[in-house]
């Protein structure tokens, strides 16, 4: 199970913008170009430290959207009383430099050796490490079947909602609108629970590795249901916020 | 070593309410949170009191207690600050719990470093030195409650002044041992001690 990640120390460096797009109203995803970055994981994170005029500095964790190989991005949603979301949201811009290290973390993490099946299960912004796995899997040429359970409030915030609608062969999107469905929804529109994983996630006997991300309400409910259909714990790896997101 | 100068974020300010007396309380790189997040690598743990068990271990010696006789020691009611490294830091956090001072010494063990080993395979190493000296707990209760399974009920371990991936949910043992080997987090990269005052998140720092 331990894949012992040994590795010097992890420096801060000033990272250069190269582009902000938008996923959602209030989802931004940050591309940076790294003048020295050790190639990450796909589900490792990394953190951001501001410093503000007067001194004050904040420092917060963010998952890595990106895969190994890629320019490293960051998918960051606004959180109204935030203090570092919004301004990775609103003011940051192309050219602006923004300071970080990493990155961290190695269990969260898939790679083509490690198998599959794959059960994917993204609670809102619990997608982006996901999004790194499902895009290292491809660029690898990874044959390892996928599905992916994605739950969001409405359509409007879904993140990657073009990417996730065109999955690579192999994988399965399924989503999941709890609060709001657009007319004709014919998807799910309930939360992720043991009967919706009955219906969704692959049979324990597949041997299926899951990772679960969002937050810990959510992750402690699906977590808690694939253990009771038979799933190891050692084989869900969970991801909560505050461990990435926060504010 | 290379020293970075930190460039300035235009137009990123302080939202956070100054912490003002309480900012001492407040380790580097740390904010202050008023709920109690929930960080874990994998699903939490159900143990049944009755299947439950606490030992104290080195090499072959071992002590062993069922949650009645652990529920017997002399307990501690105590309030602290805890920081995690995920950046956040909670104050006057109140537990009642079983010193592991007590637990040596029931135990009759010692030694330089322990193992802490919990239920799901979690495990994370400390000297002994920081588990002594009234600085360690096996906590039962948070906030005059059972400890809820979330937050590592039946009992966690609780070593305020390190990081707070020290404080091993669902911990069932302490295996003391002559050598200081990194536990799961530490495996991962994060540090092998855990000062959140000398901001030592990740190895090297």
């Amino acid at each position: 199970m331990a894949r012992a990640a040994l590795r010097g120390r992890l420096t801060w460096q000033v990272a250069r913008v190269s582009a902000v797009s938008g996923e959602t109203a209030a989802v931004k995803t940050i591309t940076l170009d790294m003048p020295d970055w050790p190639e990450h994981q796909a589900g490792q994170h990394l953190d951001v430290r501001l410093t503000a005029e007067d001194g004050y500095v904040a420092e917060r964790s963010y998952s890595i959207a990106s895969a190994p190989g890629e320019p490293v991005a960051i998918t960051v949603e606004r959180l109204d009383d935030g203090e570092v979301s919004p301004y990775l949201t609103d003011e940051l811009r192309p050219g602006d430099d923004l300071e970080l290290r990493g990155p961290i973390g190695g269990y969260f993490v898939w790679g083509p050796g490690d198998g599959g099946p794959l059960l994917l299960l993204a609670g809102g912004s619990g997608i982006v490490p996901l999004r790194a796995i499902l895009r290292h899997r491809e660029r690898t040429g990874s044959e390892v079947p996928v599905r992916l359970l994605y739950s969001s409030r409405s359509l409007d915030d879904v993140i990657y909602q073009g990417e996730l609608g065109r999955p690579a062969a192999g994988v399965e999107v399924i989503h999941t609108l709890t609060r709001h469905q657009p007319a004709g929804w014919a998807g799910y529109a309930r939360r992720v629970d043991a009967a919706l994983l009955g219906e969704v996630a692959w049979p324990a006997a597949a041997m299926p590795l899951a990772y679960v991300c969002g937050p810990t309400s959510f992750v402690e409910a699906a977590s808690q249901a694939l253990v009771q259909a038979g799933y190891p714990p050692l084989r869900v790896k969970t991801e909560r916020f505050g461990a990435t997101g926060g504010t | 070593m290379i020293t970075v100068m930190s460039p300035i974020s235009r137009g990123f300010h302080r939202r956070r309410q100054d912490p003002g007396e309480n900012a001492g309380r407040i380790p580097p790189g740390q904010y202050l949170v008023k709920d109690f997040p929930v960080l874990s690598a994998g699903p939490t743990p159900h143990t049944a009191l009755d299947q439950w068990s606490f030992s104290v271990s080195r090499g072959d010696r071992q002590k062993t207690w069922t949650w009645d006789e652990f529920r017997a020691l002399p307990s501690q009611d105590v309030t602290v600050d805890i920081h995690c490294v995920t950046k956040w830091s909670k104050l006057d956090t109140a537990w009642q719990g079983v010193s592991v001072d007590t637990l040596l010494a029931e135990a009759g063990q010692d030694g330089p470093f322990a193992m802490a080993h919990c239920d799901g395979g979690y495990t994370t190493n400390l000297p002994v030195a920081d588990l002594t000296g009234g600085q360690a707990w096996v906590a039962y209760a948070y906030g005059g409650q059972p400890l809820e399974p979330e937050h590592g009920g039946p009992a966690r371990l609780l070593v305020p002044h390190l990081y707070f991936w020290k404080s091993a949910k669902w911990v069932r043992s302490l295996e003391l041992r002559d050598t200081n080997d990194p536990g799961f987090w530490e495996n991962y990269g994060y540090h092998i001690y855990g000062d959140p005052w000398r901001e030592q998140r990740y190895a090297g720092d």
